[in-house]
């Protein structure tokens, strides 16, 4: 039976790099559904949560549990259910898009088609398939990355800045995409500094300043005046 | 998804990247074709080669093309950060270490099927009096010394240093392989043969291949989690 999960739960979580705390005591419980908001200045260590989150980087101390299991414990059973979208978008330029697609779908063990085909035409690439991905604008880039994040239907999304290089149509069609995704059950979290994009998608903000969690709770509107409030002033 | 699958498959995506641009090929056969060529201006000397350079000059060729290789292997991971996305795929994290590590295996035996017969020409060295001898060497030596390789160039692909800091951690860790190749290279060479004492350097590699091999598949998850 395949692993699934429908929480995760951050215990206590640190991450130290030397003498630099990066992430310290951060505690949050996610559910199938949320889209977190993960805000905070740069350095706030908002890429080492979602780098512990993603199993990337190993906590210094406090434990990650994806539906009672932990990382170490749930090895690649606990990676299978987790898509990472990050600021590098972890796509070969030498390859096509298809190509691309097809070999991260072999890689979770996944038929190619029709997975590839349709999402090719969910990142609008559908006639440009061919095309080695070095000759795509930033933006379309970062469309085929969303959609190779999304190929084998992640439990946990982790996306870091999911719309730097987007236009305004493209932002639209990735938030919608992301409000679709989080409503099939999908845990989402969100790092992103573009406050007028994540008011009215985010449905759950976490504030971390200097790699701790100064505030978690529902977003409501306004998300600039609550950020202001607990960052900028704090 | 097992080990091996996973393995190949990463082996295909790197043949398919490098069937684009020929890059790593190119590089690395002109570096291990010019280097050869370098040695036989300089000891060449009037259509006479020196007796018993041949072994060394052939595994220099080798380990100097390798290293090349192995740097332009990861460079290609480190652009996009795919070695991430690599890390996160649902399969036992060694797979992306043995995907590699067949890589680089491939691309020195492609070049051993050039330096090989050049080496012999232009030094005019017996290579194929024993081939079978001849190929265990190579092949075990070649899969030693690619073993530590490919773990040093994935661990440094994130390091700024990375380019300097590959042959300094890898040449004194794999000078007992580089020993024993040239060793048993030249017992092939000799006259008769010293088939015992190649056989003996041919076993001493097998070795250095198991430990090599073990210790980087064993290290390479904790190695490559920050």
């Amino acid at each position: 039976m395949t692993f699934d999960f429908d929480r995760v739960e951050l215990t206590d979580l640190s991450r130290h790099f030397g003498r630099r705390k990066a992430v310290s005591r951060v505690t949050l419980a996610l559910q199938a559904g949320d889209i977190l908001g993960l805000l905070g200045p740069n350095g706030a260590g908002k890429s080492t949560l979602l780098g512990m989150l993603a199993t990337l980087v190993t906590p210094t101390s406090g434990t990650i549990s994806y539906g009672g299991r932990s990382a170490s414990r749930g090895g690649a059973d606990v990676r299978g259910r987790i898509g990472v979208l990050a600021h590098e978008l972890h796509l070969y330029p030498e390859l096509t898009a298809r190509q691309n697609l097809a070999f991260f779908a072999r890689l979770h063990g996944l038929a190619e088609e029709p997975l590839v085909s349709t999402a090719l035409e969910s990142a609008s690439l559908g006639d440009r398939g061919e095309d080695q991905v070095a000759s795509f604008s930033r933006g379309m880039r970062q469309r085929l990355a969303l959609e190779r994040t999304l190929l084998h239907g992640p439990r946990l999304v982790l996306l870091d800045e999911p719309f730097t290089g987007l236009d305004d149509r493209a932002v639209r069609i990735v938030a919608d995409r992301i409000r679709r995704i989080a409503r099939d059950g999908a845990i989402v979290v969100l790092a992103t500094h573009d406050l007028d994009v994540a008011d009215g998608l985010i449905t759950r903000m976490a504030v971390v300043r200097s790699g701790r969690l100064m505030a978690d709770g529902d977003a409501g509107t306004g998300i600039r005046q609550q950020y202001r409030a607990l960052v900028e002033t704090a | 998804m097992n080990v091996l699958k996973v393995a190949l498959l990463i082996l295909r995506k790197d043949f398919a990247i490098e069937l684009k641009s020929y890059e790593i090929v190119s590089t690395t056969l002109f570096f291990s074709v010019a280097c050869v060529a370098i040695f036989s201006f300089a000891f060449v000397k009037e259509g006479q080669a020196p007796v018993d350079v041949s072994a060394g000059i052939l595994w220099i060729a080798i380990a100097f093309s390798g290293t090349l290789a192995l740097g332009r292997t990861f460079e290609r991971e480190r652009y996009g950060e795919t070695l991430k996305a690599l890390l996160l795929a649902p399969a036992p994290r060694p797979a992306i270490y043995l995907g590699k590590l067949l890589g680089i295996v491939t691309l020195l035996f492609a070049t051993e099927v050039v330096v090989v017969p050049m080496v012999a020409f232009l030094f005019d060295a017996p290579f194929f009096t024993k081939p079978l001898l001849l190929v265990a060497l190579l092949g075990l030596g070649t899969i030693g010394y690619a073993a530590v390789g490919t773990l040093f160039a994935a661990m440094l692909v994130r390091a700024r240093t990375r380019d300097v800091m590959l042959p300094i951690l890898l040449y004194p860790i794999t000078i007992p392989v580089i020993i024993a190749g040239v060793r048993g290279t030249s017992a092939l060479l000799a006259t008769p043969v010293d088939e015992p004492v190649a056989m003996l350097w041919i076993g001493m590699l097998s070795f250095f291949d198991v430990v090599f091999v073990t210790i980087s598949l064993w290290t390479f998850e904790p190695l490559m989690t920050e």
